[in-house]
C-alpha cells in the first residue's frame, strides 16, 4: 500500500517520476512493507514448494546419498501407494480421532479455567502459578505416568495430546481475557450491566476471535504430541507407522508419515481460517 | 425529561501507593450540579477531574464525604447514568445498530420491557441514528468509521436508556479540530432536545466555555476546586462566539488560573534558570 503513490506518479516533490524505469520500480517494491504484485506472491509461494522438491531430487538421483537416507520424490510416490492399499486411511483416521479428542476435551477444560483465570483474582491467585509450574513439565516426560496410570488403550494417547495443549491453552485464554480493555467493560457497566452479562456479552464476545487462534495454534501442538504419543505406545496411527518404517530400514514410508501429518495440519489450519473469516465479519474492514 | 441533581460532599480519594505515602487525587471536593445543567469539569492533567465523574458514574470508590445523586448515595453503576468514554468503548463485534441497542440486551432493562417498550425502543435507536446523521452507516461495524463518527455512536448508545445524568470523559480529545466543532454543536443541541444533565471532562478551555452553563476549574497535588465560573452566554451558542472579546476575556482568565495552580509557573522560572546558565558558561 505504502509504495502505491509512489507508483502511480501522483503530486508531490518525493513521488517518483510516471515513466519510472523498470529497475527504480522494483526497487521501490523491495522496500520494508512494501506491496508486490499478486502474480509474483502466487510464484513465489509456489517456488516454495517446487524448488526444495527439485533440489531433492537432483540431490537423491546425484548418488552423493545413499537411497537408505535420501529416497527419491518418486520413491516416496510409490510408498505412498504402497501404503495406502495397506491401511492409510486407517491410519490417518486413528491418528485424527486421538489428536481430536485430546484437543477437544483440553479445550472444554482449559477455555472455561483459562477464562476464569484471567477474569476473577481468586482464580488466577489459585490456579495460575500452578498451571505456570506444570505448564513446563514436558509432556513427553508424563508418558511412564499416562502409561502406567491408564494403561495403553487409546485413553494414554488422548491423556499425552491433553497433557501437552491444555496448559497451553489455560494460559494464553487467560490472557486473551486480560487483553479485553477496560473500558469495553466499563462501558457495559455503566449500562447497568450485572458480572454474568459482562461475562458473557463483553468478555466472552471480546475474545472470541482470539480464542478461534489460540485453538488453531493448539491444534499443531496437538499433532506434534501425538507423534510422540504414538511411538512410544501404540499399534496403529501415522507416528507409529513412521517409527516401525524406521526399524525396518523404510525410508521413503517415513517421509510418507511426516508429509501426510504436515498436510492434514495444513488442512486444519486453514478450516480454522476459514472459520476466523466466516465468523468474524468485523475483523476484515 | 428526567433530570438528574447531584451533590459531591467534601469528597475524598487517595491512591494507594507501594513505597509513598498515599496519593491524594481528590481533597475535600463540595461540589453541586442542578437539574438540567451542563456542568463542565476543566483542568491540568492530574487535578482529579477524571476521577470525579468517575466516582459519579460508580466506576470508582472514595474515602471521604459523600456523592449523592437524587437523594440517593452512589454505590457502583447504574443504568441511569450513561458514560461516554474517549477511546476503545465501541464493541468491535457489533454493527452501529447493535451497538446503539447494547443496552436492549440487559436484564435491568429487559425485566421492566413491555412489547410496546420494545417497538418503542427499536424507534428510538432509529431517531438516535438520525439526530447523530449515522443512519447510512447503521450497519457498518466500527472500524469502519471515523473516530468522530465512533464518538457519535457512543453517544447514541449512552442515550439509548434515556439516562438521566450523562457523563462525558473527555470524548472529543482524540478528534481533529474540525470534527470537535461539528461534535461541540452535536452535543449542546442533544442536551436542548433530551434536557439530560451533563456532567462533561475536558483539558481544552474553549471547549469548556462553549459547552458549559458553569466552568469548574480545578487544581492538582491534591486535586481540588479551584474555582467556579458562570458563563454568561445564553444556551444559543454558535462558532461566532468563540471570537468575541467576553469569550477570549473569560478564556484567558481561566487559562491563567490553571497556569497558576498547575505548577506550569515552576518548569517557566527553571527554564529561565537554565538558559542563563547556558549564557554565562
Amino acid at each position: 500500500m505504502r509504495a502505491q503513490p509512489l507508483e502511480a506518479g501522483g503530486a508531490g516533490p518525493l513521488a517518483a517520476p510516471r515513466f519510472a524505469s523498470g529497475a527504480r520500480r522494483w526497487k521501490v517494491r523491495l522496500r520494508i512493507r512494501a506491496a508486490i504484485p499478486r502474480w509474483v506472491y502466487v510464484t513465489l509461494s509456489i517456488s516454495g514448494f517446487v524448488l526444495p522438491l527439485i533440489l531433492w531430487q537432483w540431490v537423491a538421483a546425484s548418488g552423493w546419498v545413499g537411497s537408505l537416507f535420501l529416497p527419491t520424490p518418486l520413491d516416496v510416490v510409490h510408498s505412498f501407494m504402497e501404503w495406502t492399499r495397506n491401511g492409510l486411511t486407517d491410519d490417518t483416521l486413528i491418528s485424527i480421532y486421538r489428536v481430536v479428542m485430546g484437543f477437544v476435551l483440553a479445550a472444554a477444560i482449559g477455555v472455561p479455567l483459562g477464562i476464569y483465570i484471567g477474569a476473577y483474582k481468586w482464580f488466577e491467585a489459585l490456579l495460575q502459578p500452578v498451571n505456570d509450574f506444570v505448564r513446563y513439565m514436558p509432556a513427553s516426560a508424563f508418558i511412564p505416568l499416562v502409561l502406567l496410570w491408564v494403561g495403553i488403550g487409546e485413553g494414554s494417547k488422548i491423556a499425552i495430546i491433553f497433557i501437552g495443549v491444555i496448559f497451553q491453552i489455560i494460559v494464553m485464554v487467560a490472557d486473551a481475557v486480560r487483553r479485553v480493555p477496560e473500558n469495553y467493560l466499563e462501558v457495559a457497566y455503566t449500562m447497568g450491566a450485572r458480572q454474568g452479562e459482562v461475562m458473557q456479552l463483553v468478555i466472552w464476545r471480546g475474545i472470541l476471535p482470539e480464542l478461534l487462534d489460540i485453538l488453531r495454534i493448539n491444534m499443531g501442538w496437538a499433532w506434534t504430541y501425538l507423534v510422540v504419543a504414538e511411538m512410544v505406545a501404540a499399534n496403529s496411527g501415522l507416528g507409529f507407522q513412521i517409527l516401525q518404517s524406521q526399524r525396518f530400514l523404510n525410508t521413503p514410508k517415513i517421509f510418507v508419515g511426516i508429509f501426510i501429518i504436515g498436510l492434514i495440519g495444513l488442512l486444519f489450519d486453514l478450516a480454522f481460517r476459514w472459520l476466523y473469516r466466516m465468523a468474524f465479519p468485523w475483523k476484515r474492514a | 425529561m428526567s433530570q438528574s441533581e447531584v451533590h459531591f460532599e467534601a469528597v475524598s480519594k487517595s491512591f494507594a501507593r507501594r513505597k509513598d505515602a498515599p496519593l491524594l487525587v481528590l481533597d475535600r471536593v463540595s461540589l453541586h450540579v442542578a437539574p438540567g445543567e451542563f456542568l463542565v469539569l476543566v483542568g491540568a492533567s492530574g487535578c482529579g477531574k477524571s476521577t470525579l465523574l468517575r466516582i459519579l458514574a460508580g466506576l470508582e470508590t472514595y474515602d471521604g464525604g459523600q456523592v449523592i445523586l437524587d437523594g440517593q448515595p452512589v454505590h457502583g453503576p447504574g443504568a441511569d447514568r450513561a458514560m461516554v468514554f474517549q477511546h476503545y468503548s465501541l464493541y468491535p463485534w457489533l454493527t452501529v445498530k447493535d451497538n446503539i441497542r447494547f443496552s436492549r440486551q440487559l436484564k435491568v432493562v429487559r425485566d421492566n420491557l413491555t412489547s410496546s417498550d420494545v417497538e418503542a425502543a427499536s424507534g428510538r435507536s432509529d431517531a438516535l441514528l438520525n439526530l447523530m446523521g449515522l443512519s447510512h452507516a447503521a450497519n457498518d461495524y466500527p472500524n469502519q468509521l471515523s473516530g468522530g463518527m465512533q464518538q457519535r455512536v457512543a453517544i447514541a448508545r449512552a442515550l439509548m436508556n434515556r439516562p438521566k445524568l450523562l457523563l462525558m470523559d473527555e470524548p472529543f480529545g482524540a478528534l481533529d479540530a474540525q470534527t470537535r466543532e461539528v461534535m461541540h454543536d452535536l452535543i449542546r443541541h442533544v442536551h436542548q432536545l433530551e434536557g439530560t444533565t451533563i456532567v462533561f471532562v475536558t483539558h481544552d478551555v474553549e471547549e469548556a466555555l462553549y459547552l458549559g452553563d458553569r466552568v469548574v476549574v480545578m487544581a492538582p497535588r491534591p486535586g481540588r476546586i479551584d474555582s467556579v465560573v458562570g458563563v454568561p452566554f445564553g444556551r444559543q451558542r454558535d462558532q461566532d462566539l468563540k471570537a468575541t472579546v467576553e469569550f477570549l476575556a473569560l478564556k484567558r482568565q481561566i487559562l491563567h488560573r490553571i497556569r497558576e495552580t498547575s505548577g506550569m509557573k515552576t518548569d517557566r522560572d527553571m527554564l529561565d534558570q537554565l538558559s542563563q546558565q547556558g549564557s554565562s558558561s
